[in-house]
């Protein structure tokens, strides 16, 4: 069975592609580093009772006054910058996958439903997705964010800025799903399999989750892919703008909007340092989602 | 053509009324706006005066369609942060936004066009290879960080150019206000027009090499150099010429892009404009400044997707041949 999945043509692909190997690699160690974080940061940037502020704007180890206590420095309340990225990193993977698994929920959805039912309703959705799509995503995610944070009660605002966010970049690309699946939903539709289906009474809801959804779900798991490093940048984005997660959850985005106070001053390692974990893990999830597609539509190689 | 000009104007009117009923429905749900614009101290008179200043103790619907009306004249209300007219505030921040934007298309076309002709015609070259990993970088860097990176180079290592704001600004006209004929205005330009054009720039770069290397390979260009006529006529009379139309498209709808991305550059660089003004709107819920914004974006979006469709079908005959064979 494992000899059979190692020589499969899926996994012959990946050996054989250096590229995907080194940011599969780069991805499982953001990844890891983010998800392990509570047991492999050197301090824990939450307690407080451990925050000393003699110890704030500590250079990186390899400048002058470095020491090995803060790796990649200390930030102005005497914070470890190593450990305040792998605890940000944590909260940016967990809004990037929560956005995009509301964006596929949503997205699937109404593909499924505008691809199999067709007629008014196919045409009136894909419209709205199309409207949509001819606006930049970005500003669709700050928007929605915008609207929606103001429509709540000042008191639950801070305490829904998570849930707030995961939406804005949610429905921000719902669109990119829902064309994918409508797709593929008219292809399989006028197949036998359907046929039969409808044929012996099984109900729609039925046909399409569990005869249509599983034969169309390919292609969503690449742009699933791909939407994650778009999500985490906009997650960064909205934070650094200020609008995004609050500084009691810093995520990257937070933290180097933290930092850039203090860039003129010359403390660069407390903006430099998460943006480059930010670009690394991104960089390496767009990779992986490249080959992915790739892989599984072997008419794009060549 | 009229009529299909006719077509596009009528599909974007609802787009205009949904996004409009939106901006509207911002002022219903969101939080007492009196509340926030009378502070802690108040008198019961103080506040039912302001509430019919602002005329929030009218019905729904008379107030959506004097909202509407409004709108249409560009009078958006009084914001709530800085209590002035939006429309005033807008107008002062229009130039800053409207110059940076200039000067990153302006920069993107630029530098992205030869670039991306050099990359399809040399394309194993080693500068060639150097800048396909550029462009890489370039797509990959989110927009903030590139203006932070550039800000630590020029303005805290270098020193070399100012990290905010928009210089000295000469003014034109009853409203118009320009850095573009100062040097210091000049010189705070260079770092966000760089961040905001960097993007495009790789993009239309890439986009160019594609369509080179695809045109390059036809018929046409083999039989113009079995003409023997000169690679440069080749190059630029023949090949790039048949790259453009898809060149115009996307640097037109990326127009909205560069739009969408000021906001991330005005926050970095401190620029005086509109995106700027519409994310410390946010921050603390200004509804009459963010539902101006989202109206003047979306008529923004309609009238460039209007124009790349204009330009389409003026640049390809193809579908202005389609049209007439099915009749109007």
């Amino acid at each position: 069975m494992m000899a059979r999945l190692w020589d499969s043509d899926f996994l012959y692909s990946f050996r054989h592609t250096p590229v995907a190997v080194a940011s599969a690699v780069l991805a499982l160690i953001c990844v890891l580093g983010a998800v392990l974080a509570p047991w492999l940061a050197p301090h824990d940037p939450f307690d407080l009772a451990s925050l000393n502020l003699l110890d704030s704007f500590r250079p990186p180890v390899f400048m002058a006054e470095g020491e090995w206590l803060w790796p990649l420095g200390s930030d102005n309340q005497g914070r470890d910058v190593l450990s305040a990225i792998m605890y940000g990193a944590r909260i940016s993977l967990l809004v990037g996958f929560l956005a995009v698994f509301f964006a596929l929920a949503v997205g699937v959805g109404i593909g499924l439903a505008a691809g199999y039912t067709g007629g008014k309703l196919d045409a009136v959705l894909m419209r709205v997705a199309d409207i949509q799509l001819t606006f930049p995503a970005i500003l669709i995610a700050l928007l929605v964010d915008g609207v929606v944070g103001a429509a709540l009660p000042t008191h639950l605002r801070q305490e829904l800025q998570l849930h707030v966010v995961v939406f804005a970049i949610g429905i921000a690309n719902w669109p990119q799903f829902a064309r994918t699946v409508r797709g593929s939903t008219l292809v399989e539709r006028g197949k036998d399999y359907v046929m039969a289906a409808r044929v012996i009474g099984i109900s729609p809801i039925k046909i399409m989750l569990s005869h249509i959804l599983p034969n169309v779900l390919g292609p969503v798991l690449v742009i699933a892919t791909l939407n994650l490093g778009f999500a985490i940048l906009a997650e960064a984005t909205l934070s650094f703008l200020g609008v995004g997660l609050p500084p009691t959850r810093p995520s990257l985005g937070t933290l180097i909007r933290i930092g850039n106070d203090f860039l003129m001053s010359g403390e660069w390692w407390m903006t430099i340092f998460p943006g480059i974990a930010l670009v690394l893990m991104v960089l390496s999830i767009n990779l992986l989602g490249d080959w992915l597609r790739d892989a599984l539509n072997p008419r794009l190689r060549g | 053509m009229f009529a299909f000009i006719l077509s596009r104007i009528l599909q974007a009117i609802p787009v205009l009324l949904v996004v409009g009923f939106i901006a509207y429905a911002m002022f219903v749900f969101v939080g007492d706006p009196v509340t926030i614009m009378l502070g802690q101290d108040y008198t019961e008179a103080q506040r039912a005066a302001l509430v019919s200043h602002l005329g929030l103790d009218q019905p729904f619907f008379v107030q959506y369609a004097k909202f509407m009306w409004a709108a249409l004249h560009g009078e958006f209300g009084v914001s709530y942060r800085l209590a002035r007219p939006v429309g005033a505030l807008i107008a002062e921040r229009l130039p800053a936004t409207l110059e940076l934007a200039f000067a990153a298309s302006l920069l993107a076309l630029a530098l992205g066009v030869p670039m991306g002709v050099y990359t399809g015609i040399y394309r194993n070259s080693v500068f060639s290879r150097a800048l396909m990993v550029f462009s890489l970088v370039g797509v990959s860097l989110p927009t903030f960080l590139i203006g932070i990176l550039l800000i630590l180079c020029f303005s805290v290592w270098l020193g070399w150019l100012p990290s905010f704001g928009r210089g000295e600004v000469v003014r034109l006209g009853d409203w118009w206000t320009t850095g573009l004929l100062t040097g210091a205005g000049l010189k705070a330009l260079v770092l966000p027009a760089i961040t905001l054009g960097l993007f495009q720039m790789t993009l239309i770069m890439r986009l160019v090499r594609a369509e080179m290397l695809e045109v390059l390979r036809s018929d046409y260009i083999k039989f113009a150099r079995a003409r023997g006529l000169t690679s440069r006529t080749i190059h630029f009379g023949h090949a790039l010429r048949n790259t453009l139309v898809p060149v115009i498209t996307i640097a037109g709808l990326q127009l909205g892009g560069i739009v969408a991305f000021a906001i991330v550059t005005e926050t970095v660089f401190q620029w005086p404009g509109m995106g700027l003004l519409f994310v410390q709107s946010v921050g603390v819920a200004d509804i009459p400044v963010m539902s101006a914004y989202l109206l003047l974006v979306a008529l923004l979006f309609v009238a460039i997707n209007l124009a790349v469709d204009l330009l389409y079908y003026a640049v390809d005959p193809r579908l202005r041949i389609d049209r007439q064979a099915r009749g109007p």
